[in-house]
């Protein structure tokens, strides 16, 4: 039966110059970054992208750490500035755009493939404003309390709480829209 | 999971993740290798050898951070560190090119103990120590406590290792600071957390509905700062663009009767928006609302600057409005037998109706003891029969709602033909007991008669009775405003100024906010809001969604504070960050040429045509400028007021400025005041003055 060393250890081991501890971690989160990535940005090419540049700069991230959040926190926090940025510079680049995953029109391409694979959760995050899809990308897709939600986004649990209700509220209309229709 | 078949359907959505291609996979993890032998980390020092077999476990075969971890560790945790290093050198061995024949120092015993297991390799570290969240930054590998490890250690297989990639010399390029380095986490990353103080105490449930938003408000209320924000914390800010007029109405009241209105009743938001401004109004094929921003020094604060946002809609063009239909339904309870009520809205209703149009057409519905239509559709132009049913209205017996409402929507709903406008407008004193148990099941049917095309706005009448907060909750879900009618001029204000603004949407779906520039500002303050989210909206971000009528403003007041200002009121940002945000800031907001005209936000404004799908975004940059002359009054008048409000709730932030103050800025802008409201506010503020004198300072309201 073998242990599996944690996170925060190798992370620790990697900040001291460990490259075999830094493999060992980016390979154990490798999936979960480009997993949290989708569901930020609602596209897989995006979600790559955004991996694998967080992946070529998490050395340099990891100067950062200081074992005083879990890893897991850390890292989560770390995807969604990273979506963040790219969502910002994507709105110099495009002022007018306006939608989940809307924002790098060079991949409007691929992104109607993944959307047409989603269309409704498309349609729903995408009717949702940023903060609230990262919110519900934390709590519902990565099954996050509140609080851990909180800690990764630096915001009260309160206030995830009102995203939260925030959200039902629109998804609520939304299904009634749909009822309608 | 929850009890919400929405929620549930989006979580399994999203659970749905599709799998990660082992290409793209296989190239992130080598540029990851890549950036990490190039990285000052990993010449911090020679990488010790690695290698034994599981019988073998290395002992010193991490670096220094490691070794200090492991050295605090009592005895159990230790061993189980050492398995899993043992366990992880196993991996190394066969993949990593570095791992060659490397001597092994010493031989540990092999550890027993296997430790229970808590559900493999839990994502996410569940109830990790809030404590824990200091300010992930800085270099710091030492002082690790054992905290993070001593937990639990999950028990699971060896992670796979990257397959033998990892070419430890020859990485093509890849330079120190990778791509995302550079421009790294403008927002919450770097910065220290600064956990709000007391929200911690709120309840993990999400709040339910508008019930639940007001205790949560409650509680935002008791947190310390939480009327600060600090941009680090919450860079973007969102307000409400339709705000109800209520309060004002409420506290001229109180005022008039010689009592100074409880301090929670005050809402500074609702008082500054009861004035009409003349805000310079959008232009011929520009879009349905323009946004003016001007920035003045705070009047009651050398230190903080006031941004003033307003936004004006397009003036209604009277001659080329659709028709409209209005349905009144009307509370005739034995309450609303008082001159302020009834007779009121009669009165009131009579005013209106000169400026309908033949086309128009009105009907009336009342609800107690029986309710019934006391006047079927009729043309606006029928004048006669409507005044006559309107004073045929008495009242009588208790309140049935139920069937008042559902009335009065059908009738909306078979008046409207294409292109029409209607609307139930609710005349009550509060008893809202429209037969729905729950308000939020109120709210929602609201809500659904909204989307099918019937808006509702509430008149409240009469003052002791009323439920605010439902009315406004479904004023809120009916895309309409509640607005407290207490006197004929009023009614005038509401029912006739404001009729073609009330009543014509030209945007839907509006929703603003500000993202503010971390390098000029540190702090704001959304003046009206501090103690309480607007309404439906959590303090940083999302507002309801609103919709703006011909004719129709929305005033917002941000007192804001800059970075080094003795100002500030939550603690400095250490000055790194601040400066990696800023230069971050300055190259995305792209347009912020030179310091003196930098930006201090971007105004964004997203709204949607009326029955049109597609959101459209407005942009304008908040600037330190001159104002112009003819906007400067409106702005220092709306700052007088807001002053006179935080005066009346004995808010901490005014200093020395106090009524004179706020009475002289008043009056010196008045402008043409028309019909006289601001006059009216000037005397108010003067007899707030002397009964503030009489009466002990009132406590600041929580």
């Amino acid at each position: 039966m073998l242990m599996e060393t944690p996170d925060e250890t190798l992370a620790l081991a990697a900040a001291s110059g460990d490259s075999a501890a830094f493999a060992a971690l980016v390979t154990r989160h490798y999936d979960r970054i480009f997993a949290l990535g989708w569901r930020l940005t609602g596209s897989k090419a995006e979600a790559e992208d955004l991996a694998q540049d967080i992946c070529a700069a998490l050395p340099h991230r990891l100067r950062g750490w200081r074992a005083e959040a879990r890893f897991t926190t850390w890292l989560y926090r770390v995807v969604v500035n990273a979506a963040h940025d790219a969502r910002r510079r994507a709105a110099v680049r495009n002022r007018a755009a306006d939608g989940w995953g809307d924002w790098e029109i060079a991949r409007q391409e691929s992104m109607a493939q993944d959307r047409a694979a989603q269309d409704w959760l498309s349609e729903s995050m995408g009717r949702l404003p940023p903060e609230l899809r990262d919110t519900v990308a934390l709590v519902l897709g990565e099954d996050m309390t509140q609080a851990e939600a909180g800690a990764v986004l630096g915001l009260s649990e309160g206030t995830i709480a009102w995203r939260m209700s925030e959200v039902k509220k629109r998804l609520r209309a939304m299904a009634a829209e749909e009822a309608q229709a | 999971m929850t009890r919400d078949p929405e929620l549930d359907r989006l979580k399994a959505a999203l659970k749905a993740a599709p799998a990660s291609s082992p290409t793209a996979r296989a190239a992130a993890l080598a540029r990851a290798m890549e950036a990490y032998e190039d990285s000052a980390l990993s010449r911090q020092g020679p990488t010790p050898p690695l290698r034994s077999g599981p019988d073998h476990p290395v002992k010193a075969g991490l670096a220094k951070g490691l070794t200090r971890l492991l050295s605090v560790f009592t005895l159990k945790p230790m061993l189980a560190a050492t398995t899993s290093v043992a366990a992880l050198a196993v991996g190394l061995f066969v993949v990593l090119p570095q791992g060659e024949a490397p001597p092994a120092r010493r031989s540990a015993p092999p550890v027993a103990e296997p430790m229970t297991a808590t559900g493999a390799e839990a994502p996410l570290a569940r109830r990790a120590p809030e404590a824990a969240q200091g300010g992930a930054q800085g270099i710091t590998t030492q002082g690790a406590e054992a905290a993070p490890m001593a937990a639990q250690a999950p028990m699971a297989a060896p992670a796979p290792l990257p397959g033998a990639k990892a070419p430890a010399a020859a990485a093509p390029g890849a330079p120190e600071a990778a791509p995302l380095t550079s421009r790294s986490a403008p927002l919450g990353d770097l910065a220290p957390e600064a956990p709000l103080a007391d929200t911690s105490a709120m309840d993990t449930a999400a709040p339910e509905g508008m019930a639940a938003s007001d205790s949560a408000a409650e509680v935002f209320a008791n947190s310390a700062n939480a009327r600060v924000q600090s941009v680090a914390e919450a860079p973007v800010s969102a307000f409400p663009v339709d705000v109800d007029t209520a309060s004002y109405a409420r506290l001229r009241d109180s005022l008039i009767a010689g009592a100074l209105p409880p301090p929670e009743a005050v809402r500074i938001a609702e008082m500054v928006n009861y004035f009409p401004y003349a805000y310079p109004a959008p232009e011929v094929g520009a879009p349905p609302f323009r946004p003016s921003v001007s920035v003045i020094p705070t009047p009651w604060n050398a230190e903080t600057r006031l941004v003033h946002i307003a936004l004006q809609g397009r003036l209604p063009e009277v001659a080329a409005r659709p028709p409209l239909n209005l349905v009144f339904l009307i509370d005739t309870s034995d309450s609303m037998d008082d001159p302020a009520k009834l007779p009121l809205l009669r009165q009131a209703l009579a005013l209106m109706l000169p400026d309908l149009r033949p086309e128009d057409q009105v009907a009336i519905v009342t609800y107690a003891g029986s309710s019934g239509a006391v006047l079927a559709p009729t043309p606006a132009s029928d004048r006669g029969t409507i005044l006559s049913a309107l004073n045929r209205l008495d009242v009588g017996g208790a309140t049935n709602g139920a069937e008042g409402l559902a009335l009065a929507y059908r009738l909306a709903e078979g008046m409207t033909a294409k292109g029409e406008v209607s609307r139930v407008l609710l005349a009550t004193d509060g008893d809202f007991n429209l037969g729905v148990d729950d308000p939020e099941g109120l709210a929602a049917y609201v809500a659904r008669k909204r989307a099918a095309g019937v808006a509702l706005s509430v008149l409240g009448f009469g003052r002791d009775t009323r439920d605010d907060a439902t009315m406004q909750a479904l004023a809120q879900s009916g895309n309409g405003t509640a607005t407290t009618i207490d006197t004929l001029q009023e009614a005038r204000k509401v029912l006739v100024d404001q009729l073609s603004g009330a009543l014509f949407p030209i945007a839907d779906d509006v929703k603003v906010d500000v993202e503010w520039n971390p390098s000029q500002v540190a702090e704001y303050r959304l003046i009206g809001y501090e103690t309480r989210a607007p309404q439906g909206a959590d303090v940083n971000g999302g507002v309801d969604a609103g919709e703006i009528g011909a004719g129709h403003a929305v005033t917002a007041l941000y007192e804001v504070t800059a970075p080094g200002s003795p100002a500030l009121v939550n603690t400095p940002l250490p000055s790194a960050p601040a400066q990696a945000t800023t230069a971050e800031t300055a190259q995305n907001t792209a347009q912020a040429p030179a310091q003196d005209t930098a930006e201090l936000g971007v105004l964004r404004l997203r709204y949607k045509a009326p029955r049109e799908s597609v959101s459209a975004l407005i942009e304008a940059p908040i600037q330190a400028q001159d104002v112009p002359a003819d906007l400067l009054p409106e702005v220092r008048f709306a700052a007088a007021i807001a002053g006179f409000g935080q005066l009346l709730r004995g808010a901490p932030d005014l200093g020395n400025w106090g009524w004179d103050q706020a009475i002289r800025l008043a009056e010196a802008n008045r402008g043409a005041d028309p019909f006289g409201y601001r006059l009216e506010a000037v005397s108010l503020m003067r007899l707030a003055q002397s009964l503030a004198q009489q009466t002990p300072p009132a406590a600041p309201a929580p």
